[in-house]
């Protein structure tokens, strides 16, 4: 078969380009090492100054780690939060407490107002919380985690198999490979199965890297995780080389990212999408790392069986079918049969 | 005679300009045939067409009989196309090994024809080279070797000898006229005149359309011309 000569051919380049191989590999897994830092690293100590306080409170609060509680005079606490230099302050008037945040990190404020609620509530009965999927460490990197793993591998497989179809093309080699007994059909399998293979190395050391030694949350068995890394790898491998035809050359390339890449982002899930509108929701349906990201989190985050995500994986599946029946298609601009 | 590649009519165009015109010509088995004309008359056109590469808007080409585009005669034919269709990251071995795959070559023809046609060019020594260090000589001799690969009986060259030295390119077409010989057909497009001299028969391409086509010696015969460029600039400039 001719597929498997293109095959051969791809892996053989691959091997050469050493460059590739390190976009498509490092590259993602040092963007979530950063991730993981910027999100993981210790929370900010949050700087509270207390204003004629009871002791007992003062004293519940001094007991945690993350609270940095200040004694202070009202008018020095507020000209020190005119500086930023104070995240709250809590004042008590006439027995009820009153509490002033600074207020211009959302994360903070709502840090504060947990950590002030749990502790001036703490006459009433402590609630006991269960949790039906993750822990109370559940970070946000936990969350979006899944959605990150199956972003950059999406974006780096997109990147790099578009532009080696545009190549083959701008090379002349597309047209030469075409003047011989090749159909287009194994030109386009060829090409899937090449970088296919590729992409199985490359899911499986990205998504182990995350779980293992980035410690991403992790419920769900790491086989699924795989094969849903895999499947959204060979969607962007075939949606980049069909696009790939209709770039002039790399830089055109490279001006389908904020129009097909940076969308799928906003839509994939990293924000809430229930309250959007229908129609917003609905674009979002077609955009194939929304499937990818959703049976992923389903997975990592909520231990999800085959049953519950194989919906997403036919979908994926189908897109995949859909964008190289376009691209044999396509192909047709270059030879009639 | 047995004519291995026949044109009736045929006439092309690209986004309603007119490339070709009203081309109607065959090639006999064992012919070298000349395409003689300047850069955009259409000769890559025309020889893209003989390959099945671009289906023409009007008439039919047929090769060995048989209407192109058609995968079938694309086994039979080599084609070397006018930029050097190489991949840069493999070595000039690994691209023959690649084309030789296709052609569905036997293990054991497809090492000794990588040997032959690489002595052939003159390449052996740098075949373990990758193509990105050759210079534009060498890419050219290397794609040469990639159309003969496979032994074809029709070969096609799209300008054969551009940045060729004329050792090389003397060495080249003696091996050319060798597989002549032994009853191969061959197209050869050019815009040098004295390369021209070379073939059986030549056309002669302006704007799309055949001025001149016969032997080179009848051509300057007929004007009583000395050389094929004042042939050619008789035709030309007549037809204008």
């Amino acid at each position: 078969m001719n597929t498997w000569t293109i095959t051969r051919r791809i892996l053989l380049q691959f091997k050469r380009d050493k460059r590739s191989i390190a976009l498509m590999i490092a590259a993602p897994i040092f963007v979530l090492t950063l991730m993981w830092l910027v999100l993981e690293s210790g929370e900010d100590e949050l700087k509270i100054a207390a204003i004629d306080v009871p002791e007992a409170f003062e004293e519940q609060l001094a007991e945690k780690e993350e609270v940095n509680l200040i004694p202070m005079e009202e008018s020095k606490a507020k000209s020190e939060m005119a500086d930023a230099g104070l995240d709250a302050f809590v004042l008590w008037e006439n027995g009820e407490p009153s509490v002033t945040i600074e207020g211009s990190d959302p994360n903070t404020t709502s840090d504060v107002r947990d950590l002030l609620q749990k502790a001036l509530g703490s006459e009433s009965r402590a609630m006991e919380i269960e949790f039906l999927h993750g822990s109370e460490d559940l970070g946000l990197f936990d969350y979006i985690g899944p959605v990150l793993i199956g972003f950059f591998v999406f974006f780096f497989v997109f990147i790099v198999g578009g532009v080696s179809l545009l190549r083959e093309r701008t090379q002349g080699t597309l047209e030469r490979i075409l003047s011989t007994p090749l159909k287009r059909s194994e030109l386009v399998f060829g090409y899937l199965l090449g970088f296919g293979l590729f992409t199985i190395v490359q899911s499986f050391l990205i998504a182990a890297y995350s779980i293992y030694v980035l410690d991403m949350f992790m419920e769900g068995r790491f086989f699924y995780v795989l094969l849903v890394t895999f499947l959204l790898a060979m969607t962007a491998l075939s949606l980049g080389t069909l696009l790939s035809a209709f770039a002039k050359n790399e830089f055109q390339m490279i001006q389908f990212i904020p129009v097909v890449i940076v969308p799928q982002v906003f839509f994939s899930g990293l924000f809430p999408l229930e309250g959007m509108a229908d129609w917003l929701q609905a674009i979002g349906r077609v955009m194939p790392l929304t499937y990818g990201a959703e049976a992923l989190r389903g997975i990592m985050i909520r231990n999800e069986s085959f049953s519950d995500f194989q919906l997403e994986l036919y979908v994926l599946t189908s897109f995949i079918a859909l964008f190289t029946l376009l691209n044999i298609s396509a192909l047709k601009r270059h030879r009639r049969i | 005679m047995n004519s291995v590649v026949n044109l009736q009519n045929v006439s092309h165009q690209i986004k309603q300009k007119s490339i070709l015109s009203n081309i109607t010509f065959s090639i006999p088995q064992g012919e070298v045939f000349g395409l003689l004309g300047p850069s955009g008359s259409g000769k890559t056109t025309l020889v893209k067409l003989i390959t099945g590469l671009l289906v023409p808007a009007g008439g039919t080409v047929y090769v060995n009989g048989e209407r192109m585009p058609s995968l079938e005669q694309m086994k039979r034919y080599g084609f070397m196309a006018q930029s050097d269709a190489l991949y840069q990251e493999l070595t000039g071995k690994e691209n023959l090994e690649f084309f030789a795959s296709i052609y569905r070559l036997s293990k054991q023809r497809k090492k000794q024809r990588i040997k032959e046609v690489l002595e052939m060019v003159n390449l052996v020594e740098d075949s373990h080279r990758e193509v990105e260090k050759y210079s534009g000589g060498m890419k050219r001799r290397l794609s040469l070797a990639a159309a003969l690969l496979h032994e074809p009986e029709l070969i096609i060259l799209d300008e054969p000898t551009v940045g060729i030295d004329p050792v090389l390119r003397q060495s080249i077409w003696k091996e050319l006229n060798r597989l002549k010989d032994n009853g191969v057909t061959i197209i050869v497009t050019t815009h040098v005149m004295d390369e021209a001299e070379k073939c059986d028969r030549l056309a002669m391409l302006q704007d799309g359309e055949i001025i001149a086509l016969n032997a080179p010696k009848q051509l300057k015969a007929e004007i009583g011309a000395d050389t094929i460029e004042d042939v050619f600039l008789h035709y030309g400039g007549a037809s204008k």
